[in-house]
């Protein structure tokens, strides 16, 4: 036995100034930056930019019909002014969104996982919510929320709401999975111990749903910046708190097709943020033991 | 036999699952306080379930398990697999049976430090589960059962995954947990040698429907030292054992042509 601990002792200390040693490295940025994973898609799309670029300029072709990558950026730059607060509008949008369909989705997920028969009785219109096309209700929505809120808010309610109802069902199905995901064994461990619902709930249900959950959110993020633009698109509302959507909108009208693309890059690149910062989180939190967030060692 | 020494009793005990699978049929058993038995049998004989229906986990279909009157049945379970939480660190994995208790925090520290000792595990309380070796995680598990200090173990082939190595040496650890702590313990296995080691007695099972069809007391001193399993007497009860086991997985049909060898037998069981 303490030969066989000291083995293991041993292995456990030659691993551990590795991992150290790993933090401690400064390069270790710079070799993430300089590896394969990183130089080759930034490679297809400089290759990319450039044929297009190339190919405009040979071609001469008018920017209303497709301006070049280097107009497209300076035209980011010049318009930024009217470009920039729009996009937080529709930002803001996304976040309460789908900070909404976290807690919602979150709570009826637990409430599902309580009753075989709430689950029964409700999730087959959970499942309507989802399949319903966002566009085609969203002016009724609109409609109805002009009901009961009044001015400028009414707007910002409606198109949360659309927004909400794309995030909603994403984060829903994936935590009633997790939940009801949990290790059998663990289950019986835990009825031998007598633990209750809630001790269950907490120690095991929601641990278990975690790598699921967040599986969720990265798919329900995207699609809450999708849902804003999208009712946004259809609410096709001005004023002074008009979002990105509006944006793109006028510009196509007007034929501003560089401004129209400086606010679809600019769209583009919130929706891959919020994925990246879902995706970090999501390895944050699993690092430990999720194989999803665990280097394979062989 | 008083009922002051008895652990349990299942009388009569049927148990049909809802697919209809008959897994036991009027199997009788008594245990007594600070025994070690082991359950053998083929699989499908319906000795996990046995352990189950000890645990609570399910419900029987027929017949009644009484508890001895002296027996304050504070039960522990070993399951197959180790069954840790994958997100929680050693210690937190032992804490659970104290945390689900509502016990004082003062007296958890302890009783986890006590409980890895037990198991040598100190200085792994911060590891995860996916760092350990399979042994070790099972080193986890029964730390885990030990936490509560309970007075009866019920282990559902805890070491079945386990390569030889590591089984005998957990084997000799558990013996000697046992000699200390006066459990009793209800062992589940199909390894002969492992339950011939182990054991103050071995109940063969069979299966279809499953039933007790031997019950084999092992009559060597404790504590048995490793040259135990290379004695004579280890090999005689291995022979006995072996061939209860031939009869068990004989159906009647078969019993009616040619015996089957011992060697088949066993092999089929291993």
């Amino acid at each position: 036995m303490t030969n066989l601990l000291g083995n293991l002792t041993n292995s456990r200390r030659s691993t551990n100034p590795s991992k150290s040693g790993q933090a401690k490295q400064p390069s270790g940025v710079l070799a993430k930056l300089l590896s394969p994973d990183v130089l080759a898609p930034i490679a297809v799309g400089v290759l990319v930019l450039l044929i297009w670029e190339i190919g405009v300029w040979a071609t001469g072709t008018p920017p209303y019909l497709l301006p070049g990558p280097s107009l497209v950026i300076r035209t980011l730059i010049s318009e930024w002014g009217t470009l920039f607060p729009s996009l937080m509008i529709t930002l803001q949008v996304t976040i309460v969104a789908f900070i909404g369909a976290i807690v919602s989705g979150l709570a009826v997920a637990i409430l599902f996982t309580q009753s075989k028969w709430i689950e029964r009785s409700f999730f087959p219109y959970a499942v309507m919510l989802q399949t319903t096309p966002i566009a085609a209700i969203a002016p009724l929505i609109i409609l109805w929320v002009r009901q009961v809120v009044e001015g400028d808010q009414a707007t910002f309610v409606s198109l949360v709401i659309c927004a909400w109802i794309v995030a909603f069902f994403p984060i829903l199905s994936n935590t009633t999975l997790g939940l009801n995901s949990a290790d059998h064994n663990l289950l019986n461990l835990f009825q031998l111990y007598h633990a209750n619902r809630w001790q269950t709930l907490r120690y095991l249900r929601l641990p278990s749903a975690l790598p699921y959950f967040l599986g969720g959110l990265r798919i329900s993020g995207g699609l809450a910046l999708i849902g804003a633009v999208v009712a946004e698109f259809v609410a096709g509302t001005g004023g002074t708190r008009s979002g990105i959507a509006y944006q793109i909108l006028m510009a196509s009208f007007n034929l501003q097709i560089p401004k129209m693309f400086a606010a679809l890059l600019m769209t583009t690149v919130s929706g891959i943020a919020i994925f990246a910062i879902l995706t970090w989180l999501s390895d944050f939190l699993l690092r430990h033991w999720h194989e999803s967030a665990i280097k394979r060692e062989n | 036999m008083t009922s002051a020494n008895v652990a349990f009793t299942l009388s009569n005990v049927s148990k049909t699952y809802s697919n209809g699978t008959i897994a036991l049929q009027d199997l009788n058993l008594t245990v007594k306080d600070g025994e070690f038995v082991s359950l053998l049998g083929p699989s499908g004989c319906g000795k996990s379930t046995v352990l189950r229906l000890v645990a609570g986990l399910g419900q029987m279909s027929t017949g009644q398990l009484e508890w001895g009157d002296a027996f304050r049945h504070k039960l522990a379970f070993v399951f197959q697999e180790a069954a840790l939480m994958p997100w929680a660190t050693v210690e937190d994995n032992v804490r659970l049976p104290l945390k689900l208790a509502g016990m004082s925090k003062p007296l958890v520290k302890q009783a986890i430090a006590e409980a890895l000792a037990l198991v040598d595990l100190q200085g792994f309380e911060k590891s995860y589960p996916r760092e350990l070796s399979g042994g070790m995680k099972m080193r986890v598990s029964i730390a885990r059962s030990l936490v509560t200090h309970p007075d009866m173990l019920l282990m559902d082939e805890p070491f079945g995954a386990l390569d030889e190595m590591t089984r005998s040496r957990l084997n000799s650890d558990l013996l000697n947990l046992w000699q200390q702590k006066l459990w009793t313990v209800v062992f589940v296995t199909h390894n002969i040698y492992e339950a011939v080691y182990l054991s103050n007695r071995v109940v063969v099972m069979a299966a279809r429907p499953g039933r007790v069809v031997a019950d084999i007391p092992i009559d060597a001193p404790y504590p048995r030292e490793d040259n135990f399993r290379t004695s004579p007497l280890f090999t005689s009860y291995c022979r006995q054992l072996s061939d209860a086991l031939a009869e068990a997985t004989q159906s009647p049909a078969e019993l009616s042509t040619e015996p089957r060898s011992r060697y088949d037998v066993v092999n089929s069981i291993a």
